[in-house]
């Protein structure tokens, strides 16, 4: 009776971590599968992006990239424009909206009042909640009649006629352009770096903050010479993650940028940038080698967020000593 | 902090205690430097946290802080270099004199505050920078020096920390690589360095193990003989080691204030007696 009662229990631990077995290894090859799908997605977009764009790339070559050309009734196409638009007004974005977020994520830590800090902390991420289309309508109904009658002739004629910087701020008042796109573009990616800088400025030990000011240093000293330091690591990555959102935003900068395949000195003149571009003109792109254009304008996005993200990690690795 | 009393017989404690206090200077004749008059103190909350504070601090002379957690011994210290004001709603009401001179007035310079009265924590806590910069960074603060004076300065800091010899090979590294006992030593040279006139210690070897620990004692020791030292410790043996006088709260009051000897042979107030025995606490 009592051998077999241990015979049924022994069988049944048996059966139990065979179970546990067969879970085990399913779990283990489900984790598998998961990374493995993010690779294999990764390498299919890139390679069906490099097969769509192979008429364009054999018909044009590396001239691609620096050619302003951009005739799609006489199938020449150059992507210098789009490329140094979407560059340009990345650029400007970041000007403006790497300080402010810093100057934003500096009070919300230091020297916001408590019961200010929440609110003012969700408006922030309001702001992020808000769909990119209505940045757009915004910038062309509101920001870029201002930017036309006020901004722009206050530009004009205060630097318009210096010497070094002169040429960036010259020719018409056109109300959208380069800098209209730059600063939509500032204000849209300013709640995610706000948000990544004062997460990580929240990270500083309490009591390395305290021993800063009990050195004597000011607020001003103390997030420059401790908190930026110690949290350099993450301000870089909402940098990049501003930046990336900067470099790929599609609809707010078509309303505003002026869709215009040339590359002018002023930054009030209108542009283009990559993703504007493609999706301008993709509805009406008529041949293979237009629509293979647009897609390589697509790859050469890709190619230039891997190079940005790439960048900042090596950036990071190289900085990490102290 | 019960098992490390428990281990140890209130005999010991006493034993401990008198031994090391028989070689103590007398610091009896030394001049007043920080006088606390009627000091409460309340969180924003509106909890009153100290009650009646009244006690004075000798110049090179160490003044240890005892008591059960919660009694408000950190909390005193915060008020005598105003770090309590970093958050808003706490305030202290009462005097703090140092020299005379009332720190608690809202007219006070905290930065200059601070540079008289520096302040090491519980925990390490070396900047993100080199060696040297911890140490050049603070006198920076406050002084305009050559290269050379600084690298003067920083060599004395670091030897009137007992820390010279282990680190002037690698002063251009992290103060992040150093061992948690040599970082707690950087930030007590970092605090010596700006020549303050008061340095407050808040459990300053909490977190180190027992040899560390020594060689921080040592250093408090040692530094008494330059500055006005106020130590908050769990460690009994530690404040009846290094301290000339000893405060004991409770409850955000001040039980008893004396010379240590005295707190540790012969208490006063029954509750002193039941806390340094190891009975409560």
């Amino acid at each position: 009776m009592a051998t077999t009662d241990i015979g049924v229990a022994e069988q049944a631990s048996r059966r139990q971590t065979r179970r546990l077995k067969r879970q085990d290894r399913a779990f283990y090859w489900l984790a598998w599968g998961s990374a493995a799908l993010v690779v294999a997605l990764l390498l299919g977009i890139l390679l069906s992006l490099l097969w769509e764009s192979l008429p364009s790339i054999s018909t044009f070559g590396l001239p691609f990239l620096w050619h302003e050309r951009w005739s799609p009734a006489k199938h020449i196409f150059g992507a210098a424009a789009p490329i140094y638009g979407t560059l340009m007004t990345s650029l400007i974005a970041m000007v403006i909206a790497v300080p402010t977020s810093f100057g934003i994520a500096m009070f919300l830590t230091e020297i916001c009042p408590k019961p200010l800090r929440r609110p003012i902390g969700t408006a922030i991420e309001l702001l992020a909640g808000i769909p990119s289309i209505i940045y757009g309508l915004w910038g062309f109904f509101v920001l870029a009649p201002i930017m036309q009658h006020h901004v722009q002739p206050f530009l004009l004629n205060t630097f318009g006629d210096l010497p070094v910087i002169g040429f960036l701020f010259s020719g018409a008042p056109y109300g959208i352009g380069m800098l209209t796109a730059g600063l939509v573009l500032s204000i849209m990616i300013l709640p995610f770096i706000t948000s990544v800088t004062r997460d990580v400025f929240e990270t500083v030990p309490v009591m390395l903050r305290e021993s800063a000011y009990g050195m004597g240093m000011t607020t001003w000293e103390v997030v420059r010479r401790i908190i930026i330091p110690y949290t350099r690591l993450g301000l870089v990555g909402g940098v990049m993650l501003g930046l990336g959102r900067a470099l790929g935003e599609t609809m707010a900068v078509t309303f505003v940028i002026g869709n215009s395949h040339r590359i002018a000195a002023s930054l009030l003149a209108p542009g283009t940038t990559i993703s504007a571009s493609i999706a301008n003109e993709f509805a009406e792109a008529d041949g293979k080698l237009y629509t293979s254009a647009l897609v390589e304008l697509g790859l050469i996005l890709f190619v230039i967020s891997f190079t940005v993200l790439a960048l900042a990690k090596w950036l990071i690795g190289r900085t990490e000593s102290y | 902090m019960d098992d490390q009393i428990m281990t140890q017989t209130a005999d010991h404690i006493a034993t401990d205690s008198v031994a090391a206090l028989k070689a103590r200077r007398s610091v009896e004749d030394h001049p007043v430097k920080l006088e606390v008059k009627n000091l409460n103190f309340f969180y924003a909350n509106g909890h009153q946290a100290l009650t009646d504070i009244n006690l004075s601090l000798r110049e090179k002379a160490v003044t240890a802080f005892i008591g059960p957690s919660g009694c408000g011994k950190s909390t005193l210290l915060r008020t005598l270099n105003r770090m309590y004001d970093l958050y808003p709603g706490q305030r202290a009401e009462g005097e703090v004199l140092l020299d005379g001179r009332n720190t608690l007035s809202p007219k006070e310079d905290l930065n200059v505050l601070r540079a008289k009265v520096g302040m090491v924590f519980q925990k390490p806590t070396p900047f993100p920078m080199s060696i040297h910069e911890n140490i050049a960074f603070g006198i920076r603060l406050y002084e305009k020096l050559s290269k050379a004076e600084m690298t003067n300065r920083v060599e004395a800091a670091l030897r009137e920390a007992a820390l010279w010899d282990e680190v002037k090979d690698k002063l251009h590294q992290s103060g992040l690589g150093l061992s948690g006992g040599q970082q707690q030593r950087l930030c007590i040279a970092r605090a010596v360095a700006v020549k303050p006139e008061v340095l407050l210690m808040d459990e300053p070897a909490s977190a180190l193990d027992p040899i560390s620990t020594a060689k921080i004692e040592d250093l408090i020791t040692r530094l008494a003989d330059d500055y006005c030292i106020a130590i908050v410790t769990h460690n009994m043996q530690q404040a009846a080691r290094t301290s000339d006088y000893t405060a004991f709260m409770y409850l955000g009051e001040i039980v008893e204030f004396d010379r240590t000897e005295q707190i540790f042979t012969a208490p006063k107030n029954q509750k002193t007696n039941d806390y340094v025995t190891g009975r409560f606490g």
